[in-house]
């Protein structure tokens, strides 16, 4: 069953000027006004939560500027552009994942950057949005769903890339891109006798995984995250105090700029992955559910555009990019409040830092290609 | 626009994934209402405990004061600086600067914040002069915070040392009076909420939560004029015998306050570096001796008030020696036959011992413990003793014989002085007093008045010509006193030649106002006896006290009234 009919491209043909104008430059108008409204919102969360570090935001607002550039230029090209570089694009992360095990810088513990003397560079960012296309890619080579061979294949061009990323080691990245592959074998119909089977080998795994892929620190942070009072002053400390800046926020938030827990500086990472925190504190129980539905809005429009994609590799890639976005504000909004682990993710569109702003951006790119070209091709 | 090349999503597949969107959001939402609403008192409350705080607000300690209110102690503000550790080791170039404004060494800096990298609040100096603190903050390095204290200073350093004592660096009484009343001189500390950072550093003062309560005020008996002559003639008296150590009691005799008390040797309480035991010791109070001669004037109450004597009665001393139980008691020389004034006035053993034989050993036992001697006085003052005074049914008679001319008890320097202001007070003791006492004093009678004016004729002889306390006088001034000499008890008995040179007195002696004691311990020089030796730092010290409190001279006639006292040199004669 198709979740398009006549009605919506009856809708379709009595789109305003500006759409049109706006369906011309290949963007998609309800993406284009949450991402605007996001980025807003971001800015002056993070301008508070930096203490008001005008420098910063400025960072903060040419990153979202290169992302929206790379947005409109990804949204330029076809879909079957995109299709047909897939494995180039995955080929070549996969050489410079290589490379910054080999040569790559350390920046914070972790060895995760690529100096290219101009800029320095994270390809497990590029791994994000080029191992769904990877995958996609080689599912829609045949019908789907794959045969069991295709699928053990697929299977290895999710685990190498993720493996060789958690072992830089950046836990949030590998878990994102992990996420980004097994949401494209699932839309591609993945059975549910193998997603229930390699969930069970995956929790008969755990014992492994606890003492071999995860580090101290990691193995810290779950058990934290089971009692944050084990070491209410070491590693359960974040949690302690972003939950404490969100619960004293109450339904109306403290208003902006007016956070004690963040400004007198109890609450770490607070421009970074635990912006939640401070957002929390000064915008309450309110601005919590106006910045979920924002997001919602945009996942809803995103799981619209997978399902109305024509051609499966564009179905797969946009469902895979938009569920990943999910996990993105799930992971982060969870651990922030306390219910999942500390994992580096960032909160998507406002934390500061990193290149994932550029790469979120640029996957909306290509979910507003998949969107605008659509009836280009089937006219 | 029908035509669809792509194979729909089975619907199943996109149900289950909305459903799972929807209900992992519905857990996110229910999170944020949980935080924001359910636990938002909890978590408020945890907040504000990690970042309000409550700080101590130090209170002023109450001022001590002459019985005129002339300072003896005073606090003034000053500026305590610590360290966060954290924040001020990023500055460590700074803190060559810091040091020199201190006086500290850097490795002593170092030393300490290394050693306490852990805490939040470790005090780099206390006590720091305002002006320097502010110094020191305007230096902009990070991390450093000041404490306002409060500093204890003592205007008369050493002079008042024993008695006022002093406190230690957190403003508690440790010794002396500032011990005894810390209740009434301390007061509350106050507080206040303050808004920290999580480096400690206060953001913002909220509110006041409490006002510090200042302490009270303490006004002493003690009148500091007197208190330093006192100190300057027993110092001078001390070094020019080579003597160990002396005290000096001043009572008021109508009040029993303490006009002035001083030992030898004394510390200076505002540098506390090196203290030494021996030296902060109040030894007026804490120490105690045989009285020797000193006591005998209550040997002759007991006499006089069992009425079987009268000051005129007769005791035969001769040959000048006299044995009891094997044991000799001697005189210097043979006195003959005398009178009880004449006893006092020579100081003759042989007669106190045998006048002493002569009464039952329960009246001599009830003056001496009427006098107080046995037990503390009531002053209060920290580490007082009570000296030793045996019950009378346990005195054998040679103990009944020694105990006569003041071997077998002890005493405090203290203890003394307040006997003799009883018998100056004809005879009413009055409870000793380190405050001053602005109401009537109410005593107690000891002694008969008859009897007590009787003794203070019979002790105003001794400094009368050819008694033994004559260097006593005062130009102007009748003076009633007694010396004593006491062979200090060593590890071999009384064979030692290390004494103790005493005067007890009172003047004038016509009305007695005054009453002192002076014990110089272990005079080395040539002089020893309490006639040389304490009887002139009684004349000087008694002289100024008696011309600083306006006392009307009852002694126009002495020709020896002249613009400074001369010593007298006719040596008197000496027990």
């Amino acid at each position: 069953m198709s979740l398009t009919d006549s009605h919506q491209f009856a809708n379709e043909n009595r789109i305003s000027a500006g759409r049109q104008l706006l369906q011309r430059l290949h963007l998609d108008f309800p993406l284009l006004l949450g991402l605007l409204i996001l980025a807003i919102i971001g800015g002056f969360v993070l301008y508070s939560a930096s203490d008001r570090d005008a420098d910063l935001l400025v960072r903060h607002a040419l990153r979202f500027l290169v992302g929206f550039i790379l947005m409109v230029a990804l949204a330029q090209l076809r879909p079957e552009t995109i299709r047909v570089w897939s494995p180039w694009l995955f080929g070549m992360g996969l050489i410079l994942l290589l490379a910054v095990l080999l040569v790559g810088q350390a920046g914070g513990g972790a060895q995760r950057w690529l100096n290219f003397g101009l800029f320095r560079f994270q390809p497990s960012e590029i791994m994000k949005i080029a191992v769904p296309m990877m995958i996609a890619w080689y599912l829609c080579k045949t019908a789907i769903p794959p045969s069991p061979g295709r699928l053990l294949i697929s299977i290895l061009l999710l685990v190498v890339p993720t493996l060789l990323i958690a072992r830089q080691p950046d836990l949030g990245t590998a878990l994102l891109i992990a996420c980004a592959g097994f949401f494209v074998l699932f839309l591609a119909g993945l059975g549910w006798k193998l997603i229930i089977g390699a969930l069970l080998v995956l929790i008969a795994s755990t014992p492994l995984i606890w003492n071999y892929l995860l580090h101290d620190y990691q193995q810290q942070r779950v058990l934290t995250f089971i009692n944050p009072e084990i070491e209410p002053l070491g590693s359960g400390y974040h949690i302690i105090q972003s939950t404490i800046a969100i619960g004293s926020g109450g339904i109306y938030g403290k208003g902006w700029l007016n956070g004690t827990q963040a400004h007198l500086d109890f609450l770490p990472e607070r421009s970074t992955d635990f912006i939640f925190a401070v957002f929390g504190e000064e915008f309450g129980l309110l601005g919590a559910l106006v910045l979920l539905l924002l997001y919602g809005i945009l996942i809803a429009r995103g799981m619209l555009i997978a399902a109305r994609a024509q051609n499966t590799y564009s179905r797969l890639l946009a469902g895979s990019l938009i569920l990943t976005f999910f996990i993105y504000v799930l992971v982060n909004i969870g651990m922030v409040s306390g219910l999942l682990p500390v994992v580096g993710v960032p909160l998507p569109l406002i934390s500061y830092g990193g290149t994932s702003i550029v790469t979120l951006l640029a996957g909306f790119g290509i979910l507003m290609s998949i969107q605008t070209h659509r009836r280009l091709i089937s006219t | 626009m029908k035509q669809q090349i792509y194979k729909p999503a089975s619907a199943f597949r996109l149900i289950t994934v909305i459903l799972v969107l929807l209900s992992v959001t519905l857990v996110l939402v229910w999170r944020a209402v949980d935080l924001h609403v359910v636990r938002k008192a909890f978590l408020q409350d945890q907040g504000d405990s990690r970042y309000l705080r409550e700080l101590p607000l130090a209170a002023h300690r109450g001022m001590i004061t002459d019985r005129h209110g002339e300072p003896l102690a005073i606090s003034t503000p000053v500026d305590s600086v610590w360290v966060n550790p954290a924040e001020f080791a990023t500055a460590q170039p700074e803190w060559p600067r810091l040091a020199r404004l201190l006086n500290l060494d850097v490795n002593e800096i170092a030393q300490k914040i290394s050693q306490r990298q852990d805490k939040e609040f470790v005090y780099i100096k206390r006590h720091v002069e305002p002006a320097r603190a502010k110094r020191i903050m305007e230096l902009g390095i990070p991390g450093i915070s000041l404490q306002r204290e409060y500093h204890r200073y003592y205007p008369m350093a050493e002079v008042a040392s024993h008695v006022v004592g002093f406190t230690n660096i957190d403003d508690q009484g440790q010794e002396g009076l500032e011990l005894a009343f810390d209740g009434w001189l301390s007061g509350e500390a106050g507080s206040q909420r303050v808004i920290r950072d999580r480096l400690g550093r206060v953001v913002k003062h909220v509110e006041l939560l409490k006002k510090p309560r200042p302490g009270k005020n303490l006004t002493l008996s003690i009148d500091r004029r007197l208190q330093y002559l006192a100190y300057r003639e027993l110092k001078r008296a001390v070094m020019s015998n080579r003597a160990q150590s002396g005290s000096a009691v001043i009572l008021d005799v109508r009040t029993g306050e303490v006009l002035a008390m001083v030992n030898q040797p004394a510390y200076n309480p505002n540098n506390r570096g090196n203290l030494q035991s021996q030296k902060v010791r109040n030894r007026a109070v804490a120490d105690v001796f045989e009285p020797g001669s000193t006591i005998k004037p209550f040997t002759v109450i007991a006499a006089l008030q069992s009425e079987d004597y009268s000051a005129n009665s007769v005791i035969d001393t001769s040959p000048g020696y006299y044995q009891v139980r094997g044991n000799t008691i001697r005189d210097i020389r043979n006195y003959g036959k005398i009178n009880l004034t004449r006893l006092i006035k020579k100081s003759s053993n042989v007669g106190a011992s045998k006048l002493a034989l002569s009464l039952e050993p329960e009246k001599i036992w009830h003056v001496f413990d009427q006098m107080g001697f046995g037990m503390p006085t009531s002053s209060g003052f920290p580490g007082e003793t009570g000296g030793l005074l045996k019950p009378a049914v346990t005195w054998a008679e040679i103990e009944q014989a020694t105990l006569a001319f003041g071997y077998g008890l002890s005493v405090t320097p203290l203890q003394l002085a307040k006997a003799y202001a009883a018998i100056a007070n004809q005879g009413v003791i009055n409870p000793v007093s380190f405050v001053r006492e602005d109401e009537p004093v109410q005593g107690r009678r000891v002694i008969d008045a008859e009897v007590a004016n009787t003794m203070t004729r019979m002790l105003e002889s001794v400094t009368n010509e050819g008694g033994t306390g004559t260097r006593a006088r005062v130009p102007g001034y009748r003076v009633a006193g007694k010396t004593g000499t006491v062979k200090k008890i060593t590890s071999e008995g009384y064979t030692g030649d290390k004494y103790i040179a005493v005067f007890a007195g009172m003047a004038p002696a016509s009305d007695p106002r005054i009453a002192m004691v002076v014990t110089i311990n272990e005079p080395t020089g040539d002089d020893y006896y309490g006639g040389q030796v304490a009887a002139p730092v009684f004349s000087r010290v008694m002289g100024g006290a008696l011309r600083l409190f306006d006392i009307a001279p009852d002694n126009l006639m002495d020709d020896k009234i002249k613009f400074a006292s001369l010593p007298n040199k006719a040596a008197g004669e000496h027990p």
